[in-house]
């Protein structure tokens, strides 16, 4: 990177992401035509600042991990900008986003079937620092051996396979492996939902630890929002493809605005007996995203559903404090 | 690293597993041997309850696993009741024996290498007092389904794929009442579906599992489950697939079919969010052992295990700032190996001395309060210990702990 982009990767965001829309084509006929699209991401934009956590939060099939996906160009987007660092992730050739690649890194979920059963954990480590020569050959074991240590996992680990492990080991090794880039950017994909509440604090504070120490930006994409409330610094609330709520966790927590935060909130369980909630039960389940509704998308589930909201996407308004939210009810 | 010096504790040879594997086949042929005998007398399997109160009580039931490489003491030592009308939530890691527990209730854990083979588990179920232990399969088809039935974890592997909603809920309602003509059965299947809330019952009669979501279909076999009034409902981790919105109606609905039929639920899972929302008792078990159980109320006010203290604060809440999450450090002994002493100690930061004794006995705290750990020999006052500071010294034990584990091969 040149001087002056790099000045100016300090003052902007580390992430920027514009209208960011993935359709997935749905083909049908006798010849294969498309017939439709599931409307997996539906204008999202949001931004990131470097050194901080942006918790995303929302049902299965509200495309959560299709947007970290997208971000990362795991999945080619159908509409949209992202920007790292004020450059065009989409606009790279291939061998420019090889590079990019080592900047942004993703942690699955699954521990389990995200780790290759035939690479012993110093290879799975290794195998990208080394293909990107990021350390000189003399170096690379010492390398992976820090690596591994910052994660947690002991030198002697390393001629293991991964089937010797535990989940909570499984996903330090995921954790190292994404880490041993030296990424800046790293997608956290729902990586503490196959764990034991006990194994899942160990894993929730080496995140932490890890980015005090290295400085890094995480997109912390989880269904539990305890686990996204202890984590991030800003959330995003999906639904159906897009965001309904974005702002810093304290405000989001303390006054959720949009009814569909409201009741999501209402729905987590809390470990205290006398606790007596006014609990708002959706109705129904999510709808198809092949097939949205009209208008304001959750107006199907909605319990202020207003007439306008059948027939009038709502806009973004900002409720200060950076408190972003998508609903008709704040029109005034 | 096995090479140097140490012995690997995990490691057996081909021999000594062939021993093992013989003296496996002699204990479980023997059990399996007394179970098939045929035209077994009632006053072998009919028992009465401690607390006629009570729909389930375990009594040190002792359910082992004879695999190849040891003994595997799944659930080691359980005691506790299930009263009439109640829930009784079940908690614990993956692994600590909660499932085991409830298939031992059902007899449905996988024979014979799996068998109960001490202890009592007595089901009351209304005129008749059975000791499921010794119950013969023959009778047992008969409770399950009828007194006692089960909500599985995945409403996705639960349901068979090729069969409709409706065959497969006709079928549990025409296999318990066989004087029902076809009709009646399909009334009742629908009265079922229309009962845990799917509105299109006519419709989701004639679908296949696939054509529904994740929360239609565990409401698909919450009515299986229920279609025949059961006493007892058996629910193991029922919502923990599903996303926190399904959870909440699920949860919803149980609690007012239960109501209802007027059963009694256990159940299991490891979210205490859910356990406290539905549990009237609670029991926390740990490595196949209870460790401490209670009220509701008593378990989350004043947790006394530090097991259980230490799962309450490992667990982020909503609204509960905390810098740093408590973690418990190390992990759960080998099952195979159980050491003889309190199973928690290696783990504990609250141990002392006496820990190092053999396995502590229960405690009684209050009337339904009970605990096995020894730091409330002196003090029987629930909850003192969740007052000590386990910051600090929790983390030079981890430190600590990381160093050995560098030096031990697992």
């Amino acid at each position: 990177m040149s001087e002056k982009m790099q000045e100016k990767a300090v003052q902007a965001p580390i992430l920027q992401v514009s209208h960011l829309k993935k359709y997935f084509p749905i083909k049908g006929g006798m010849f294969g035509k498309q017939v439709g699209a599931v409307k997996a991401v539906d204008d999202v934009s949001f931004t990131l600042e470097k050194g901080t956590t942006m918790g995303l939060v929302g049902e299965s099939g509200c495309g959560k991990s299709t947007t970290g996906r997208t971000i990362l160009r795991l999945i080619e987007k159908t509409d949209g900008t992202v920007l790292f660092h004020g450059q065009d992730v989409n606009a790279l050739s291939h061998k420019e986003m090889r590079d990019m690649r080592t900047k942004m890194q993703i942690i699955f979920q699954d521990p389990y079937s995200s780790l290759s059963p035939r690479l012993p954990v110093g290879e799975i480590i290794g195998e990208a620092v080394r293909e990107h020569n990021l350390v000189p050959k003399s170096q690379y074991q010492d390398y992976i051996t820090k690596i591994m240590n910052d994660c947690g996992l002991q030198p002697y680990h390393k001629d293991r396979y991964p089937h010797e492990f535990s989940g909570g080991q499984r996903q330090r090794i995921c954790i190292a492996r994404a880490l041993a880039l030296n990424p800046e950017f790293v997608v956290c994909d729902e990586p503490v939902s196959a764990l034991d509440v006990s194994v899942q604090a160990q894993i929730i504070n080496l995140l932490k630890e890890l980015q005090e120490k290295r400085k890094l930006t995480y997109l912390f994409i989880s269904h539990d929002l305890s686990v996204v409330e202890h984590i991030s610094d800003t959330v995003g609330v999906m639904y159906l493809g897009g965001l309904v709520e974005t702002g810093r966790t304290e405000d989001i927590f303390a006054d959720p605005l949009h009814p569909y935060t409201k009741a999501l909130f209402s729905a987590i369980p809390m470990p205290d007996p006398d606790l007596k909630r006014n609990r708002i039960i959706l109705e129904g389940s999510i709808p198809s995203p092949a097939n949205p509704p009209k208008g304001c998308k959750f107006h199907t589930r909605c319990s202020q559903c207003m007439e306008r909201c059948r027939t009038e996407v709502p806009v973004e308004k900002d409720m200060g404090n950076g408190h972003m939210v998508r609903c008709h009810l704040y029109d005034e | 690293m096995a090479l140097f010096g140490k012995k690997n504790a995990n490691y057996i040879s081909s021999k000594e597993t062939k021993r093992i594997s013989r003296e496996n086949r002699r204990v479980t042929g023997e059990i399996e041997k007394k179970r098939n005998r045929k035209n077994i007398p009632e006053s072998e399997y009919l028992t009465r309850m401690k607390n006629p109160a009570n729909v389930v009580e375990f009594d040190d039931v002792h359910t082992y696993f004879f695999t190849d490489i040891g003994t595997v003491k799944a659930v080691n030592g359980v005691s506790f009741e299930v009263p009439q009308g109640k829930t009784v939530g079940i908690v614990g890691e993956s692994g600590c024996g909660k499932s085991v527990t409830s298939l031992s209730l059902m007899q449905l854990v996988q024979r014979p290498q799996g068998q109960t083979v001490a202890g009592e588990i007595r089901f009351n179920a209304g005129e008749k007092v059975y000791n499921i232990v010794n119950t013969p399969t023959s009778v047992m088809q008969k409770l399950r389904g009828n007194e006692m039935s089960m909500i599985f974890q995945e409403p996705m592997t639960a349901l068979n794929p090729v069969f409709r909603i409706g065959d497969q809920v006709d079928e549990i309602v025409a296999l318990h009442n066989p004087s029902m003509s076809r009709e009646q059965v399909k009334e009742r299947t629908i009265e079922m579906l229309e009962m845990v809330g799917i509105a299109n019952s006519q419709g989701v009669y004639r679908m296949y599992p696939h054509e529904l979501s994740g929360g239609m279909r565990q409401r698909v076999c919450i009515a299986i489950g229920l279609a025949c009034n059961p006493k007892l409902i058996i629910a193991d981790e029922p919502t923990t697939a599903l996303d926190v919105t399904i959870q909440a109606q699920i949860l919803d609905l149980m609690r007012s079919l239960k109501d209802k039929i007027n059963s009694s639920i256990m159940l299991i899972t490891h979210d205490l969010g859910v356990i406290a929302e539905m549990a009237d008792y609670v029991v926390v078990m740990y490595a196949g052992r209870v460790v401490e159980k209670g009220t509701a109320q008593e378990i989350f006010k004043t947790p006394s295990h530090p097991y259980t203290i230490g799962l309450m604060r490992s667990k982020p809440v909503v609204g509960k700032q905390v810098e740093k999450l408590y973690s418990i450090p190390g992990k759960v002994p080998n099952p195979i190996n159980m050491p003889d002493y309190c199973y928690f100690k290696d783990r504990c930061e609250l141990s002392c001395e006496k820990c190092g004794g053999r396995y502590p006995g229960v405690i009684k705290l209050s009337p339904t309060h009970e605990v096995s750990c020894y730091r409330y020999e002196d003090r029987r006052e629930a909850g003192w210990l969740a007052q000590v500071e386990l910051g600090a010294s929790g983390r030079e034990r981890q430190q600590e702990e990381k160093g050995k584990e560098g030096a031990r091969h697992e």
